[in-house]
């Protein structure tokens, strides 16, 4: 394929995607969400804001590292002043922890519904409200036509709309969001072999992408941004355990 | 100012035949002692047929009917009962009050052309009460002493026109104006057992004769003296009423219903700057029950689509049985608008903005403010009381989150119960074992410890740890008390992300 054809496939791939509602994001956000190759993966090498993004967590801990990846995104997302809600059932966050990622816990707002229907009722009634940054939702499986609906109700506000699927019940079916995530846990370093647990660093994969290609990447959360790192996986890992000397303790 | 008095001819008696209909007919009186006396306090029509009238003697009355039936009386139990049919009469009327012992007064001033003038009017409440068991006559004036003693004693039409108060009273007895038994003796006495032979007496004669309470009583019937009623429920200020034509029973003529009530109410508090923080409309069916809704803001409001949204939302839970015929809306709190400072905020909106509060008031609508929640700091260490939620959406407080420690993403309401290998006191566990899954610690952080407030409760102290295990899944574990080789408790608290 020549790469004039290349460039008529791209060009005529976006014409689709503007026809499906799914605009290209503000330029606002022009310095993207500081995820590095991860946003190559989106079309235009744009995090796509103002769709429904899914996250699948299998495990509570799966759930933690999402919620700290989500975290990170949320902090670009309310820079504006905005508010965010999140509607979850049995919820386990613990909003003073999101101070770590720059979230102001005091802008969000918490509702712990109990059943699935509610939750989708509110969170679409949430994604057609133009004052708010993100809504995130907790709920184990959603369908397609579903999704099918909170995205046409993100279309108009342009707000973005997060899945955090915990526990999933049902297989993976499709569903009309523009990304589907998986965050797992990956063990941290600290430099110069400091005893002690250092920066949340995740292993992100990324199922599933609207109009692009999905694939792994290692991340963290260094202070105040994410940054990539290189994995562990193929180095050996220690048997013994380190402990910290005592007058290193926090 | 046109008043409707209505008199109860047996109130308790006839209440009492409405709960047992099978003393309908019989001869039957309610009783009270008094000292050492059994009195009658209130009596059956076909008892006063045969002559037993309240304030008579029981004994007396058995004496005249042998097998009468006696039922106790309670005290202010007549009251009760005139309180309960006041407030059904709010329908009627939004200034309805009680007249002990036996009757309730109606402000039926802009009231009665709704149901087709003052005859139609008068007739509607009479037979609604006759239905309904009660024996009861009504009239209207201009005063209330007229309305009162026409209701009581008039034998002509029940509705004396405006002005016609003087000629209405001239052949009624003189205890048509609602005065102390001494002094009606004292006038039957004198031969006026009219109030016309009295009427045109000078003021100062009546005045020397009878006193003062007297000419203010005849004032009060003649509508020269101010006589004010004490309504049973005040009218709130922002208040409007909408009368239906037929009874309303469907949706979408509720949803007209409220519409149009809106728009009169939104037009008042608009000129007066103010917005609704909490509304109530009441339903008042044919059944004679009420229907309650109640719908309330984040933000003083005004605007019509928008409060219609949040009534529309509880729609479902209006039950219109037969048919609901009046409805009234109230603002039952109203706050100033405040719209320059909207303009504003409109720039960086945040929790300040108008669209969230607006959306925020249709979720509480929908799935009640209990689950709406936001948070903010508290200045305690303990993590389970290092927030609270925040009381309302402008809530801000100084005191800072606490950032020194690290806290989990995930936090469980009940620390679970681990099983640990901790090799030396304070060092952080080995491994340790959750939910039958055998975690080995590679890195640790810690301890952190948290003192119990033993001002606020009684236990130990935690001893909190960050753990990362050979999967690099990390957890917040603490241990109960101080290390001790065989009872030490350990539990994990949370995941960090």
């Amino acid at each position: 394929m020549t790469a004039e054809k290349q460039e008529i496939l791209t060009r005529l791939r976006q014409q689709i995607s503007v026809a499906q509602g799914f605009k290209p994001s503000p330029i606002s956000i022009g310095e993207g969400f500081g995820l590095g190759e991860i946003e190559a993966c989106f079309s235009n090498n744009v995090f796509p804001t103002g769709t429904i993004h899914e996250f699948l967590a299998e495990h509570p801990e799966d759930a933690a590292a999402s919620e700290g990846f989500i975290a990170g995104l949320l902090a670009k997302l309310m820079e504006n002043g905005n508010s965010c809600l999140w509607i979850s059932r049995n919820r386990k966050l613990f909003p003073p922890s999101l101070e770590t990622y720059g979230v102001d816990p005091q802008q969000i707002i918490f509702l712990d519904l109990y059943y699935t229907k509610e939750i989708l009722w509110v969170m679409e009634e949430a994604l057609k409200c133009e004052g708010l940054a993100c809504v995130i939702a907790e709920i184990p499986d959603i369908d397609f036509a579903q999704s099918r609906r909170l995205q046409l109700a993100t279309e108009k506000s342009h707000v973005t709309g997060i899945i955090l699927r915990k526990a999933p019940k049902r297989s993976l079916s499709a569903t009309c969001c523009s990304a589907r995530w998986q965050i797992k846990p990956q063990p941290t370093a600290l430099n110069d072999n400091i005893p002690g647990v250092g920066n949340p660093r995740w292993e992100v994969n990324l199922l599933k992408v609207k109009n692009g290609e999905g694939g792994k990447f290692y991340i963290e959360w260094a202070e105040d941004r994410f940054a990539p790192f290189e994995s562990q996986e193929t180095k050996p890992q220690h048997q013994t355990i380190t402990l910290p000397e005592r007058g290193l303790i926090a | 100012m046109r008043y409707l008095s209505i008199y109860f001819t047996n109130l308790l008696c006839d209440y009492l035949a409405t709960r047992k209909p099978e003393l309908k007919g019989k001869v039957y009186v309610f009783t009270m002692s008094q000292g050492n006396r059994i009195m009658v306090t209130a009596s059956s029509k076909e008892a006063e047929k045969q002559g037993i009238f309240a304030n008579s003697v029981l004994a007396d009355a058995k004496a005249l009917v042998p097998d009468i039936l006696t039922f106790d009386d309670r005290i202010d139990f007549n009251k009760k009962l005139l309180i309960r049919i006041a407030k059904w009469a709010i329908r009627y009327s939004p200034i309805v009050s009680i007249d002990l012992p036996d009757g309730i007064i109606i402000d039926s001033s802009g009231c009665s052309h709704l149901l087709g003038g003052e005859g139609n009017y008068l007739e509607t409440i009479l037979n609604k009460l006759k239905e309904s068991g009660y024996n009861c006559r009504g009239a209207i004036s201009d005063t209330i002493g007229t309305s009162w003693a026409i209701a009581r004693l008039g034998r002509k039409s029940p509705i004396i026109g405006p002005g016609q108060q003087y000629n209405a009273l001239l052949n009624l007895p003189p205890m048509a104006l609602r005065l102390e038994q001494p002094i009606i003796q004292r006038l039957h006495k004198l031969g006026f057992d009219k109030i016309g032979k009295f009427i045109q007496l000078p003021a100062s004669m009546l005045r020397r004769r009878f006193g003062q309470e007297f000419l203010i009583r005849l004032g009060q019937a003649l509508g020269t003296e101010e006589e004010t009623l004490d309504p049973i429920i005040l009218k709130p200020p922002f208040e409007e009423r909408l009368f239906c034509l037929e009874p309303i029973r469907t949706k979408p003529a509720i949803e007209i219903a409220i519409e149009k009530l809106l728009e009169q109410l939104c037009a008042r508090l608009e000129k007066e700057g103010l917005g609704i923080r909490s509304a109530e409309l009441k339903g008042y069916r044919l059944d004679g029950q009420v229907t309650e809704t109640k719908i309330g803001t984040n933000q003083p409001t005004h605007q019509i689509p928008h409060l219609a949204k949040l009534f529309e939302l509880k729609i479902a839970q209006i039950e219109p049985a037969l048919g609901i015929e009046l409805f009234i809306l109230s603002a039952t709190k109203t706050e100033p608008v405040l719209t320059h400072q909207e303009k504003l905020w409109s720039g960086k909106p945040g929790l300040a903005d108008k669209n969230l509060a607006q959306l925020l008031d249709r979720l509480a609508g929908k799935v009640g403010p209990q689950a709406i929640r936001r948070y903010i700091p508290q200045a305690h260490y303990w993590p389970e009381r290092s927030l609270r939620p925040a009381v309302s959406l402008e809530e801000k407080t100084e005191i800072k989150w606490q950032k020194a420690n690290p806290r989990p993403m995930e936090m469980l309401h009940k620390p679970a119960s681990i099983q640990v290998t901790a090799p030396i006191p304070d060092y952080p566990p080995m491994n340790f074992r959750y939910r039958d899954e055998l975690h080995l610690v590679r890195k640790a952080d810690g301890p952190e410890r948290i003192e119990r407030e033993w001002w606020m409760e009684p236990g130990e102290h935690r001893d909190y740890y960050i753990l990362e295990d050979d999967k690099g899944r990390r957890y917040w574990v603490f241990r109960s008390g101080h290390y001790d080789e065989e009872h030490s408790t350990w539990f994990l608290h949370g995941f960090f992300a």
